[in-house]
C-alpha cells in the first residue's frame, strides 16, 4: 500500500460511506508500522502510518502492552528525521501510547534535544509531551528548562509550559511551587493566553496547595483579606486593562467570587468586597465574560435585591438573544435564582413565556419550570394552557421537572389545586416512561395528602388510572407506556397506590365509589397487585360499616383465588374482621391493619436470616428483634490470652465476646450475607504497646470468607483521625481475594473503634496465608481546649505489623468429657496414623505446646500439662474443623537423649479427608 | 481544576452517531464501552436537532452538551454542569473554525478521516488534558498544519466560512435528490 490515504473522488455519490478507513486491520497496521525502522524514513508514508495506528487508539482498539512497546519502541526512531509533520505526529502518538516509566527513559534525550530547539513548534510540543508522560524524578532534571519555558518570548511555548504546569500540580506540587516568580512574570504578559495559563497556575496555587509564605499575589490577596484597600489594589492591578483575554477574566472572577465567599459582608457598610469588580464585568464585551460575572453575582450567598438586579438585567437580554447558548446560559441561571429570590426574576416573566415555545427544548422546559417558580395566582391558569401543547415533545427528564415545579406551585397555591390536579391527571394517561408516571403518582399522592379539598378528586383519579391502564392491557394495544415498563415495576407502582386508598378511601365522604375499582384489580391484575387490593378492601371494611358485608362478600371470593398470598390475606382479614356483621371493628383489628410496623425492616431481615440458619421446633418470635437502629460502636475488651487451664473437657461455651462479634457482623449489610461466622480469633495485636496508635485484629472466618476486624484506638489527644483504613496486601495469600472494606468514618481520641477488610476464599478450604497491613487515615488536628478539630485533613499512613491466617483458625476448640469413650465411638476406618520428627527441642513441653497451638484444638483431660524432665508423653486433642466435622487427635511424644522429639499422630475424624488434612497441617506446619 | 475552565470531552460523530474522533479528558468515562455509551446517548438526544446555523446547547445527566453539525458531522463540547457553557461553546467554535480551516473548507466526515491527522492536531492544539490551550481559531490551525495556510480560508470569518459550508451541503442534497 503505498498511497494508504486515498484522496476523495470527485464521483464521491458513488462511494458515499466509503471511509479511507475502511477495512483497517490492527495486525497489518503494525506491520505497516515496520516501515518507521528503515534507514531512509518517508516521512510522508511514515506519517501516514502514524495517523492510522491514531485511527486506531482513537476508536478505542487496544494494544497489548508488547504491541504498544512494540510500536512506541518504533516510533523512537522517527526523532532522526527533521520533517515538522512527522515530528508533530510523533509528539501526538507518544502522547496516546502513554508510555510505561522504562519507556519513557528512552524518549527523554530525544525529547529535551526538542525542548532546547530552536524551532518554537519543537520546544512547545516537546515539553507538553515530556510533562505529560513522565514523573516526578525526572522532573527535577527538567524543571531549569520549564522555568525558562515559562518566561519564553514565544506565547505558544510559554503557554506549553504553564498548561503542564497546571496538570503537574496535580501529581508533583511540590515542584511546581517553586515557579512562582516565573508564573508571575507571565501573569504580566502580554501574549493573552499566557496570561490565561499563568493565571490559572496561579489560581490553583491560591487554593491552599502552596506554603503560605512563597509569594504570589493571589495569595497575599488572601491573607491580607482584611485590608480592604490592600486587596482593592492587588485586584485593580489584575483588572484595570491588564487582563487580556476573556478567558483570563472569566478566572479572575471565579477567583474573586471565592475571596468574596470568604471575606464575608463589611458589616458596617453593607458593602461586599469586589462586588464592584464583579458588577463592571457585566459590561465586558465578550459574552463568556458577562455571563460568568452575572453568575457571580446571582451566587453570592445572601445576595440582596440591589446587587442581583444589574445581573437580572443583563440575563434579560440574553433571554432574547439569537444564540441558543445564551439563551439557554440566561433560563438556566435564572431558574436558579428563582428557587431563592423569585420575585427578582418575575421582571423577565414576559420574555420567559416567549421561550415556551422555543426550538430548544431544554430553553423551554427550564423557562416553564421557572416561570412556575415566580407565577402568581393569576398566571396559573394561562401557564397550564401553554404547558399543555408543551409536554408531547419534550423528553421525559423534562417532564419530571415539570411535574415537580407544578407540584411545588399547588402547594403555593392551593385554591389552585382543581386545575393543577385536572392536569397531572390528564398528562397520567399520556404516553411516558415509569420514573415520569411515577412522578406524576407521588406528585398526585402529595397533594392529596396536604390539600384535603384535593382528597375526592385525586383519589378518583388515581382509581382511573389504575382502571385505564388495564384497559390498554387488555384492549392489548401496543401502548407505549406497558411496553416499555417492567410488568414488576407496574405492579409496584399499583400496590403503592392501592395502599394510599386504603389509608385515604374509607375517610372521604363516600368510599363505596372506590370499591369498585379496587375489587376489579383482584379480578384483573397479578397476584401482587391482586394481594394488594385485597388489603385495601379489608382497610375499607374495618373503618366503614356500612360496607362491611359488601367486602365480605368480595372478600370470601377471594378465597378461590389460585395464589398463596392472596389467599392467605383473605382469610386472615376475614378472621379478624368479625363475623360480618354491622359491628364495630375492634381496635385492635385496626391497628392491625393500619398500625405501621415500628420495627427496622434490616433488623427483621438479619434476625431471620438467622433463625433460618439455625433450624429449630420454635416458632419466630418478632419480639426477639432488636428494635433500636444498629449503629456499630462495640468497645472490643482486650481478651488477655485466654489460653484454656488445666481443666480438660470443658467445652468453651460460646462466650458473651462471640456473641458481640456475630451481632457486629451481622449489622453490616456488606457482611450479612456471609453467613455464620465458625471462628473469630483472639485478637492479635498488630501494634506495639504505648505507640500512637493501638491496633489489634481479630479474624473472622466464615465457610467462604474471612473478615478481618481491626480495633484501633487512637491514643493521641491532638488528633482526630478520620476515614480509616487497613491497606491488606494479600500478596502472601494467593488463596484469599480481597471483596470489601468497611472504613471507619472517625477515630476519635481514646474511643476504639473498628474497620473491617473482608475476603473470599473457596467454599470450606481451609486456605492460609500471610497479610501486610497499613493503617491508612486522614488525620485532624484537634484543639484540645475545644475539643474541635480543623476542617482540613492530612492523608497518612501506618506500618502494622504483618499476620497470618493459619490452619488452627478453621478449627475450633471443643473439648470432649471423656476422650477414650469418643474416640472409641469413631469409626476406626477414619484413622489416620503416621510419625513424624520434630528435630531437637528445648524440652517435651515445648514440643507439645507447639504442636497443639499449630492445629488450635482444645486439650483433653489435662493431657497438654508435661511433667517435667519426662522422656515421653502423651497428649489428647478435639475440636471441630470447618464444615462442622469432629476430630481427635492423640499424640504421643518421645525425646531421645539429643533432644530429638518423635511424635507419633493419630486423627480420627467425622471425615477420612478431615483426617488427612490435620495430618498436612503437621507435615507442613 | 477547581476552578478553571475544564472540558470534559470533545466528540466528533458521524450521522449515524459513529465515532469520527472524539476525545475524553474526565475520568467518567474510563472505558471505551463508557465513553460509546456516552456518545450513543448525547447522540440520540440530539441528532434530530436542527444545530446548523447556531450552536445548540443541552444538559444531560448534568453534563453541559454544546454541538453544532456541519454537513454529515456532529460536533460535541461536553463540560461539567458548573462549567459556564458561554465559554464551552466559544471551544466549540474555535474547534470548529480550525478545522474548517485546515479542511480547506471541506469539513464532512470523508475529509475529516482524509485528513484525520489534522483533526486530532486541532484538538491537541485547542484543549490539552480537559484545559483549554487556545480558543483562536486562526491561531490553532497555524500550529496544527505548522506550514503557511491558504490564505483564502484564512480570510474567511468563521461565519462566513459556515455560510459557505452550508452552501456545500445544499449543493451536496441537491445532487443526492
Amino acid at each position: 500500500m503505498a498511497q494508504p490515504l486515498v484522496k476523495k473522488d470527485d464521483d464521491r455519490d458513488d462511494e458515499a460511506d466509503y471511509s479511507p478507513f475502511l477495512g483497517i486491520e490492527k495486525g497489518a497496521v503494525l506491520q505497516e508500522a515496520r516501515v518507521f525502522n528503515d534507514p531512509q524514513l518517508d516521512a510522508r508514508r511514515c506519517s501516514q502510518v502514524i495517523t492510522k495506528l491514531l485511527y486506531l487508539l482513537n476508536q478505542g482498539d487496544s494494544f497489548t502492552k508488547v504491541e504498544a512497546t512494540e510500536v512506541f519502541f518504533a516510533v523512537t526512531k522517527l526523532f532522526q528525521s527533521r520533517d515538522n509533520g512527522l515530528r508533530r505526529m510523533v509528539y501526538l502518538i507518544i502522547k496516546d501510547l502513554s508510555p510505561s516509566a522504562d519507556e519513557v527513559i528512552i524518549v527523554t534525550s530525544s525529547l529535551m534535544k526538542d525542548m532546547n530547539s530552536r524551532t518554537d513548534m519543537y520546544r512547545a510540543n516537546a515539553i507538553r509531551v515530556l510533562c505529560r508522560i513522565t514523573d516526578g524524578t525526572l522532573l527535577t532534571q527538567i524543571e531549569r528548562y520549564l522555568k525558562q519555558a515559562i518566561v519564553d518570548k514565544n506565547p505558544v511555548v510559554a503557554s506549553a509550559a504553564l498548561v503542564s504546569g497546571i496538570h503537574l500540580l496535580q501529581t508533583t506540587p511540590e515542584i511546581v511551587k517553586r515557579w512562582s516568580n516565573e508564573v508571575q512574570e507571565a501573569v504580566q504578559s502580554r501574549a493573552a493566553l499566557v496570561q490565561f495559563h499563568a493565571l490559572a497556575l496561579l489560581h490553583q496555587k491560591g487554593l491552599g496547595l502552596f506554603d503560605p509564605d512563597q509569594q504570589n499575589i493571589l495569595l497575599n490577596l488572601q491573607i491580607r483579606q482584611n485590608d480592604r484597600l490592600a486587596v482593592s489594589k492587588l485586584v485593580t492591578s489584575l483588572t484595570k486593562g491588564t487582563v487580556r483575554s476573556p478567558l483570563a477574566q472569566c478566572l479572575l472572577i471565579r477567583y474573586t467570587s471565592q475571596v468574596i465567599r470568604e471575606t464575608g459582608v463589611n458589616s458596617q457598610t453593607g458593602d461586599r468586597p469586589f462586588y464592584d469588580y464583579l458588577e463592571s464585568c457585566l459590561r465586558h464585551k465578550a459574552e463568556m465574560v458577562i455571563f460568568e460575572a452575572a453568575k457571580a453575582i446571582t451566587e453570592l450567598s445572601n445576595v440582596t435585591t440591589r446587587e442581583l438586579t444589574p445581573a437580572i438585567t443583563v440575563l434579560q437580554l440574553f433571554l432574547s438573544s439569537s444564540k441558543p447558548v445564551l439563551r439557554f446560559a440566561a433560563v438556566r441561571t435564572l431558574n436558579k435564582v428563582a428557587m431563592t429570590h423569585p420575585m427578582a426574576v418575575t421582571n423577565c416573566n414576559i420574555d420567559m413565556e416567549s421561550l415556551i415555545s422555543d426550538q430548544n427544548r431544554s430553553i423551554a422546559t427550564l423557562a416553564i419550570t421557572t416561570l412556575l417558580k415566580t407565577g402568581n395566582e393569576s398566571s396559573v391558569d394561562r401557564l397550564m394552557k401553554q404547558i399543555t401543547n408543551f409536554m408531547s415533545d419534550i423528553a421525559d427528564e423534562f417532564k419530571i421537572v415539570v411535574v415537580e415545579a407544578i407540584r411545588s406551585l399547588c402547594l403555593k397555591f392551593p385554591l389552585k389545586y382543581r386545575s393543577l390536579m385536572n392536569f397531572l391527571s390528564n398528562i397520567l394517561r399520556e404516553e411516558g416512561g415509569f420514573e415520569y408516571k411515577k412522578a406524576i403518582v407521588d406528585s398526585i399522592v402529595i397533594l392529596i395528602r396536604d390539600i384535603p379539598d384535593a382528597k375526592e378528586g385525586g383519589l378518583l383519579h388515581l382509581c382511573e388510572f389504575i382502571e385505564d391502564c388495564e384497559f390498554t392491557y387488555l384492549s392489548t394495544q401496543v401502548s407505549f407506556y406497558l411496553s416499555r415498563i417492567p410488568s414488576y415495576l407496574v405492579a409496584l407502582c399499583f400496590s403503592q397506590i392501592l395502599h394510599f386508598i386504603g389509608n385515604e378511601g374509607p375517610k372521604t365522604s363516600d368510599p363505596s365509589k372506590y370499591i369498585r375499582y379496587i375489587y376489579n384489580r383482584v379480578i384483573l391484575e397479578n397476584a401482587t397487585v391482586r394481594a394488594s387490593a385485597v388489603s385495601t378492601l379489608a382497610k375499607f371494611g374495618a373503618l366503614v360499616d356500612s360496607l362491611k358485608p359488601r367486602i365480605f362478600i368480595l372478600l370470601r371470593r377471594c378465597l378461590f383465588d389460585n395464589d398463596d398470598e392472596v389467599r392467605d390475606r383473605a382469610t386472615l382479614y376475614l378472621n379478624s374482621l368479625g363475623d360480618g356483621s354491622v359491628a364495630e371493628t375492634d381496635k385492635d383489628v385496626k391497628e392491625f391493619l393500619f398500625g405501621s410496623l415500628d420495627i427496622p425492616l434490616t433488623n427483621i431481615e438479619t434476625t431471620l436470616r438467622n433463625y433460618e440458619q439455625n433450624p429449630t421446633e420454635e416458632p419466630f418470635d418478632i419480639y426477639s428483634v432488636p428494635r433500636e437502629v444498629k449503629s456499630l460502636p462495640l468497645v472490643e475488651k482486650k481478651a488477655p490470652g485466654k489460653k484454656p487451664t488445666a481443666l480438660g473437657g470443658l467445652p468453651p461455651a460460646p462466650t458473651s465476646a462471640s456473641d458481640a462479634y456475630e451481632r457486629l457482623l451481622s449489622s453490616i449489610p456488606e457482611f450479612a450475607n456471609f453467613g455464620k461466622i465458625f471462628k473469630s480469633s483472639v485478637p492479635v495485636e498488630l501494634t506495639e504497646a504505648e505507640t500512637e496508635y493501638a491496633v489489634n485484629v481479630v479474624k473472622h472466618i466464615f465457610d467462604q470468607h474471612v473478615v478481618f476486624q481491626y480495633n484501633c484506638t487512637n491514643t493521641i489527644p491532638e488528633q482526630l483521625l478520620e476515614n480509616v483504613t487497613v491497606i491488606v496486601d494479600a500478596s502472601e495469600a494467593e488463596e484469599f481475594s480481597e471483596v470489601g472494606v468497611k472504613p471507619l468514618k472517625s477515630l476519635p481520641y481514646d474511643t476504639p473503634a473498628q474497620t473491617f477488610v473482608a475476603f473470599e476464599k473457596a467454599e470450606g478450604v481451609p486456605a492460609v496465608g500471610k497479610f501486610s497491613n497499613t493503617l491508612r487515615f486522614t488525620v485532624k488536628e484537634v484543639d484540645t481546649s475545644t475539643g474541635e478539630a480543623e476542617d482540613d485533613g492530612v492523608e497518612d499512613e501506618y506500618q502494622l505489623e504483618d499476620f497470618e491466617v493459619v490452619a488452627a483458625d478453621y478449627i475450633l476448640k471443643v473439648g470432649v468429657s471423656n476422650f477414650r469413650n469418643a474416640w472409641e465411638s469413631m469409626d476406626p476406618d477414619t484413622e489416620r496414623i503416621d510419625e513424624y520428627g520434630l528435630g531437637p527441642r528445648e524440652s517435651l513441653v515445648e514440643a507439645v505446646n507447639a504442636v497443639i497451638s499449630l492445629l488450635g484444638m482444645q486439650p483433653c483431660e489435662g493431657s497438654e500439662m508435661v511433667p517435667s524432665n519426662s522422656r515421653s508423653h502423651t497428649c489428647l486433642l478435639s475440636g471441630v474443623y470447618i464444615g462442622n466435622v469432629k476430630v481427635l487427635v492423640r499424640l504421643s511424644f518421645g525425646m531421645d537423649a539429643t533432644k530429638e522429639v518423635a511424635m507419633k499422630l493419630a486423627v480420627r475424624s467425622d471425615d477420612v479427608n478431615v483426617s488427612e488434612a490435620i495430618h498436612e497441617i503437621v507435615a507442613s506446619g | 481544576m477547581e476552578f478553571g475552565p475544564f472540558v470534559k470531552s470533545i466528540l466528533i460523530l458521524d450521522l449515524e452517531g459513529k465515532r469520527v474522533a472524539s476525545k475524553f479528558y474526565s475520568d467518567d468515562w474510563p472505558t471505551n464501552e463508557e465513553r460509546r455509551t456516552f456518545e450513543k446517548n448525547v447522540f440520540s438526544m440530539t441528532h434530530m436537532k436542527n444545530a446548523r446555523t447556531e450552536a445548540e446547547v443541552t444538559i444531560f445527566k448534568d453534563e453541559i452538551v454544546v454541538y453544532k453539525f456541519i454537513e454529515d458531522l456532529h460536533f460535541y463540547v461536553t463540560g461539567g454542569e458548573e462549567e459556564n457553557e458561554v465559554l464551552l461553546a466559544t471551544v466549540l467554535e474555535a474547534v470548529l473554525g480550525a478545522i474548517f480551516i485546515v479542511l480547506k473548507k471541506k469539513v464532512n466526515k470523508m475529509e475529516a478521516l482524509t485528513h484525520l491527522d489534522l483533526v486530532l492536531l486541532c484538538l491537541d492544539e485547542t484543549i490539552d488534558g480537559g484545559i483549554i490551550v487556545d480558543t483562536d481559531a486562526k491561531s490553532i490551525a497555524r500550529k496544527a498544519t505548522g506550514v503557511s495556510l491558504d490564505p483564502g480560508a484564512e480570510e474567511l470569518t468563521i461565519g462566513e466560512a459556515l455560510k459557505s459550508a452550508r452552501g456545500q451541503v445544499m449543493k451536496a442534497l441537491s445532487g443526492f435528490i
